[in-house]
């Protein structure tokens, strides 16, 4: 149950804030701290297209587990996509399908689980679902 | 100031800021009243029995015509059709009266996507039939430039903004319908942005077409005004086909009604048409004087205090604005700006504001916007401002 202890680490750090201000301070924080992705994936193809806010996202399997890095344009999605990531990359396929997105809704954070295409971080969610899913059959998205 | 808060339930529940007025209003008790009203004392169709339930329907929704009728100033009842928002009513003309009537088409370069894209989907495209009138340096509409082009088109349908709905830009009806009848070109003009902050007086603009929605000036969502000049709607083939709008029908020919309720097939808007009447009331109550002054002072202000902040960006210096304020902070995106502001319980709108060729000619992907209306105060910019000053400083 990796990535269920991995939310719920996230999900008590958050909690530690009692000021939403301060969450979103440490959520800016994470936005900074993300590493840029490689140029060469900041392409319309690698692109997970937000109405306000573009997400870039690079999938990839290694030694039987999926690997996800991403960027984007705003800072608090940044940060978004650093939780996203640290919640679901170096996951086996299995890790990943047994454990449904709604188990997100612990971090409390409505960007992330609004469906909806306004910053393009639920979009990620998505395509990070889909992936794994390709991955289940051994087929190439 | 006085403060208009107390006529609007939904801050009895809310304690945010509500700065996102040009996307949708907050509505008066009594246009919520006569929703239930309706919906509680006399629900039922209109146009059709001979029911008492639904002649009373039908008298308040037929005075709710006649309301909007003088709101306007229309010459004539029958030429206030009601649509579901400016959307269809711009794509009811586009498809209706425009598509197989005129070879060109003149827009802004302003216009929200809807109207836009109504205009794509009847066959008008750049570069071949579809020409944007050139801005100046100040977002406005460059008269000359608009002139040449109806020089060189001339018979074109003109379809602008009142007011830019990313901007607040005023465009000069009055000069754009001028010039348009000159070089025997038709106009339709959206309002959906003005009408709660402008005096509209469609005999004096002389426009064919004015569209607006109600939901922008305190009524309900699912209502639009289609205004046209009765012998331009009376030319005007019907949008869609269904109950209420024919004479006769049989299977080999159907005769249609005369305008408006030629364009208003099936069940209508009924609670929203008459609940849209007392928005109007309100608005009528209040006087466009009282608004245009407290709208002034909201926008003047804001305005001053947003220069005091580095690294600012505001699209135009232009004060022949109202109702909105779009600006940017440089090197930080727009989304960051509007998230914080929601957490410090701020309601405003980021992005591109459905204007996205607005935007891609001014090299931005989106922007933070600000609009205000009558419910709003000097105090809540103030807060506004602080909250702001707070978000950019936790995104340097």
């Amino acid at each position: 149950m990796i990535i269920r202890e991995r939310i719920k680490e996230i999900s008590n750090n958050l909690s530690l804030f009692d000021d939403v201000m301060q969450k979103y301070e440490y959520i800016i924080e994470l936005g900074h701290e993300l590493p840029s992705l490689d140029n060469k994936y900041k392409t319309d193809a690698y692109r997970v297209k937000g109405c306000q806010s573009n997400v870039w996202l690079n999938a990839y399997e290694k030694e039987d587990k999926l690997f996800f890095e991403a960027d984007s344009d705003a800072l608090i999605v940044r940060g978004l996509v650093n939780i996203l990531i640290s919640i679901y990359s170096s996951n086996s396929v299995g890790e990943i399908l047994n454990s449904p997105s709604t188990l997100l809704e612990e971090l409390g954070l409505n960007e992330i689980i609004t469906a909806g295409r306004q910053n393009g971080v639920n979009s990620m969610l998505k395509r990070i679902y889909q992936f794994a899913h390709s991955k289940k059959g051994g087929i190439n998205v | 100031m006085k403060n208009y808060k107390n006529d609007f339930p939904f801050f009895e529940n809310v304690s945010d800021i509500y700065f996102d007025s040009a996307a949708t209003s907050q509505k008066p008790k009594a246009v919520l009243d006569k929703l239930k009203e309706y919906y509680t004392s006399y629900c039922a169709n209109t146009h059709r029995g001979s029911h008492d339930l639904g002649n009373r329907a039908t008298r308040e929704y037929e005075e709710a015509r006649e309301t909007t009728r003088e709101f306007i100033n229309a010459q004539q009842t029958e030429e206030i059709v009601f649509t579901k928002g400016t959307t269809e009513a711009i794509n009811l003309i586009a498809s209706s009266f425009v598509s197989q009537r005129f070879k060109t088409l003149i827009l802004s370069r302003l216009e929200h996507h809807s109207n836009i894209v109504p205009w794509q989907l009847n066959g008008f495209k750049e570069g071949e039939n579809l020409f944007i009138i050139p801005m100046n340096d100040d977002l406005s509409i460059n008269l000359k430039a608009y002139k040449e082009l109806l020089k060189e088109h001339p018979n074109s349908f003109v379809s602008v903004t009142h007011v830019s709905n990313a901007f607040g830009i005023i465009n000069p009806v009055r000069e754009l319908t001028y010039l348009a009848h000159k070089y025997d070109s038709t106009i339709l003009v959206d309002g959906a942005q003005a009408i709660a902050h402008i005096d509209v007086d469609v005999k004096e603009l002389n426009v064919d077409f004015y569209v607006f929605s109600a939901h922008k000036m305190f009524g309900p969502t699912g209502v639009g005004v289609l205004y046209g000049k009765y012998e331009l709607l009376n030319q005007t083939k019907p949008y869609q086909g269904g109950g209420t709008m024919i004479d006769d029908v049989s299977f080999e020919k159907t005769t249609y009604l005369n305008p408006p309720h030629r364009f208003e097939a099936g069940t209508q808007n009924i609670a929203g048409v008459i609940g849209f009447k007392e928005a109007i009331k309100y608005i009528n109550d209040i006087g466009y004087n009282e608004i245009v002054r407290h709208d002034m002072q909201l926008i003047r202000y804001a305005n001053s205090e947003l220069k005091k902040i580095d690294s600012l960006r505001l699209f135009t210096d232009s004060d022949n604005i109202c109702g909105n304020i779009s600006f940017n902070i440089d090197g930080i995106h727009h989304n960051d700006i509007g998230v914080l502001l929601d957490k410090q319980h701020i309601t405003l709108r980021t992005g591109h504001h459905c204007a996205l060729p607005a935007m891609k000619y001014l090299g931005v992907d989106g922007s933070v916007r600000v609009s205000f209306t009558i419910y709003n105060t000097i105090e809540e910019i103030d807060i506004f401002i602080k909250a702001l000053i707070r978000a950019i400083g936790m995104l340097k």
